[in-house]
């Protein structure tokens, strides 16, 4: 039973920054929006939550930061893709690629300096409880977050009018701004949750998962959850799975090859894009429901002056 | 998706110029490429600190210039042709796998001077340089075996190519020569750099009970781990105790910046020849942080064997050595030829780790 609490632990904490970043390109897609950029929005969060947190002393304003910088560069996307109507594909690349130079140059200071790590709420008395004390009740407050945005994020998108106008403007664009909605807005303030939450990701990495800022310490997370946004059919409960999934599934191979088994270790890393495809895939099988839940109008410009 | 990563990767060298150094009378112009940011703080941040002792020791008799996180393959020969044709006589290609893009670019600008780390193939323009860090690893292997309570010592991997596979034997021969049934548990991250990864490993192993922390990736995540769980570590590439100060026990600096300026300085005489470097801890090539957190007794016998090292007297691969699979490598008293070093593609025996084919 001893092992399995730290283990635990460790899943959450691999699994958090995905779960993030693709619940937030969830409803940016689900708005009709393809925002390529979540590795570089998340790279500008990490950046922007260490530099913070590094000269400030508080990890709080370090996610703040985070966020506030994520949200400024999706905002720029927002305005190339949705006002210039440039390509979103190519926008959302270029901004992967802006994000990690930019938070290269940011950052150049802060290479090789120990950060402030996030603490962990405890919460007394429940978090002393055995084996599950300190996987549900002892963790950052981003942790916490992360859950609370899925639940609320399910909740709005299929339980509200905001979700139902949400879902109308991605799917069919033209109904939704001929029944008066105003599409831009919806699609602006969507593309911004995606990057508040690519930069609560980012703010995870630099402050809870690895307290420290190098170069590039994203290291692909932003494309992991773009994919699984896809494999998950945006549903938000299967983000959730998918990104758990992710997390458990690349702790066990480890955990696997610590203990001697000889498997070839290309094969083990490669185990959790396999099993989370393959068991995401096997949920999403009724083709019908896959089609109703994709954005029909994802990655489409869209001009109310037309 | 793969695809469109790799498009953001191609996209990104051209953004990735970088230049240092003021113009003056005709500097000579020497460039680097790496193949990671300059920010990793490992490999490519240790070779763009022999860039900056460069310039601090010929301030503007030189221009650098460097171009990061260029992906090895086609990328890396346009982007060595470019350095090349854009005037630079010297060149360093600080990967290994910038091998062929070097030797063809150099082909094609016979008067460019070229200097290809890890790498084996030379031409008359085209040097190789490497370090022997497997002797850095034989001290860690022995600090390892007298700190550790339980004898055994989590090892992350990156790849199992020759040169983490001949430090890892370099790492238990000096471990059992102090314990001879030290033991260490192996994880693969099948990444140079990954801090996430790397952290997540680390945790594994020390969840697996392992007391000492060592790993052959490039980002101070798994000593940072170590440091949090109150166990010990080494830092790798770079002096690492910022991150760890009550884990770091030492580590294997990777210093580049006598062999660079040596190399400028040759260019610069007229004197430089093509020529394959190995250097060790007797250039200086392999440094060792300061001990810390270590008792003066350890310290004192570790400090004797990076005497012995870098006199020359001891080289670590010296036989007996056994193969993992029973076999004889080395018999007793016979030192290991530089050659069967690179290749090395086998476990010695105590390895319970399998190399995959």
């Amino acid at each position: 039973m001893s092992a399995l609490e730290p283990m635990l632990l460790t899943i959450i904490t691999a699994s958090t920054p995905l779960l993030l970043a693709a619940i937030g390109e969830l409803v940016c897609e689900r708005s009709g929006v393809l925002n390529l950029g979540v590795e570089g929005m998340m790279i500008v969060g990490a950046v922007a939550a260490f530099g913070t947190a590094y000269t400030t002393g508080s990890p709080l304003l370090g996610i703040v930061a985070g966020m506030l910088a994520a949200v400024a560069l999706s905002l720029l996307f927002g305005f190339l893709t949705l006002r210039l109507m440039c390509n979103q594909v190519a926008t959302g690349l270029a901004l992967t690629i802006l994000g990690l130079g930019l938070s290269g140059m940011i950052g150049e200071s802060f290479v090789g300096e120990p950060g402030v790590k996030l603490s962990q709420i405890s919460i007394p008395m429940l978090s002393d409880l055995p084996l599950v004390g300190k996987v549900l009740f002892g963790q950052d407050v981003l942790v916490y977050a992360s859950f609370a945005i899925v639940g609320l994020t399910s909740y709005v998108l299929f339980r509200s009018r905001w979700g139902l106008i949400l879902r109308a403007v991605g799917d069919n664009h033209t109904s939704a701004h001929a029944l008066g909605y105003s599409v831009l807005r919806v699609r602006y303030l969507a593309v911004m949750f995606g990057g508040a939450c690519s930069g609560l990701a980012g703010a995870y990495l630099s402050l809870a998962y690895t307290p420290q800022w190098t170069e590039g310490m994203s290291a692909g997370r932003g494309w992991i959850a773009l994919a699984l946004v896809v494999f998950a059919s945006w549903r938000p409960g299967r983000v959730l799975i998918g990104a758990y999934l992710f997390g458990a599934v690349s702790i066990l191979q480890f955990h696997a090859q610590a203990s001697g088994v000889t498997l070839p270790s290309q094969l083990m890393s490669s185990l959790p894009y396999l099993v989370t495809i393959v068991v995401l895939v096997i949920i999403s099988q009724n083709r019908q429901l896959t089609k109703t839940n994709s954005p029909a109008c994802l990655g489409k410009p869209f001009s109310p002056d037309r | 998706m793969r695809k469109i990563v790799k498009l953001a990767a191609t996209a990104a060298i051209a953004l990735g110029l970088g230049t240092g150094a003021a113009l003056s009378a005709d500097p000579l112009k020497v460039g680097f490429i790496y193949v990671g940011p300059v920010g990793d703080h490992g490999w490519s941040y240790q070779h763009d600190q022999g860039r900056k002792a460069i310039e601090a020791k010929f301030g503007d008799k030189v221009e650098t210039t460097y171009i990061e996180s260029v992906p090895e393959g086609a990328d890396a020969e346009r982007a060595i042709e470019r350095l090349a044709r854009s005037g630079h006589e010297l060149i360093f290609t600080t990967s290994f796998g910038y091998m062929n893009a070097t030797l063809k670019v150099a082909k094609k600008f016979p008067k460019v001077k070229f200097e290809h780390a890890t790498g084996y193939k030379r031409a008359k323009n085209v040097s190789t340089y490497g370090s022997r860090f497997y002797q850095g690893r034989y001290v860690l292997g022995q600090i390892a075996a007298k700190v550790s309570k339980v004898g055994t010592a989590g090892y992350i991997g990156s790849f199992p190519i020759p040169e983490v596979v001949r430090g890892m034997n370099s790492f238990m021969l000096g471990a059992q020569s102090v314990n001879p049934d030290f033991k260490i548990k192996t994880i693969w991250v099948n990444s140079w750099y990954n801090p996430g990864a790397e952290a997540d490993a680390a945790k594994a192993l020390i969840d697996q009970g392992v007391d000492v922390m060592l790993q052959h990736t490039d980002s101070p995540a798994p000593l940072q781990v170590a440091q949090a769980r109150g166990i010990v570590g080494f830092g790798q590439a770079s002096d690492m105790i910022k991150f760890a100060p009550e884990a770091q026990l030492t580590a294997i600096v990777d210093k580049w910046d006598n062999y660079y300026v040596d190399r400028v300085q040759a260019v610069m005489d007229g004197s430089w020849k093509s020529q394959d470097t190995w250097g060790g801890m007797d250039t200086d090539m392999v440094h060792m942080a300061a001990f810390t957190n270590l008792d003066d007794e350890i310290a004192a016998e570790a400090q004797k064997t990076i005497d012995a090292i870098t006199a020359g007297t001891f080289k670590p691969f010296t036989g007996p050595i056994t193969k993992q699979d029973g076999s004889v490598y080395l018999k007793d008293g016979e030192v290991a030829e530089d050659g069967s070093l690179l290749s090395m593609n086998f476990f010695i025996k105590g390895v319970d780790d399998k190399l995959p084919n």
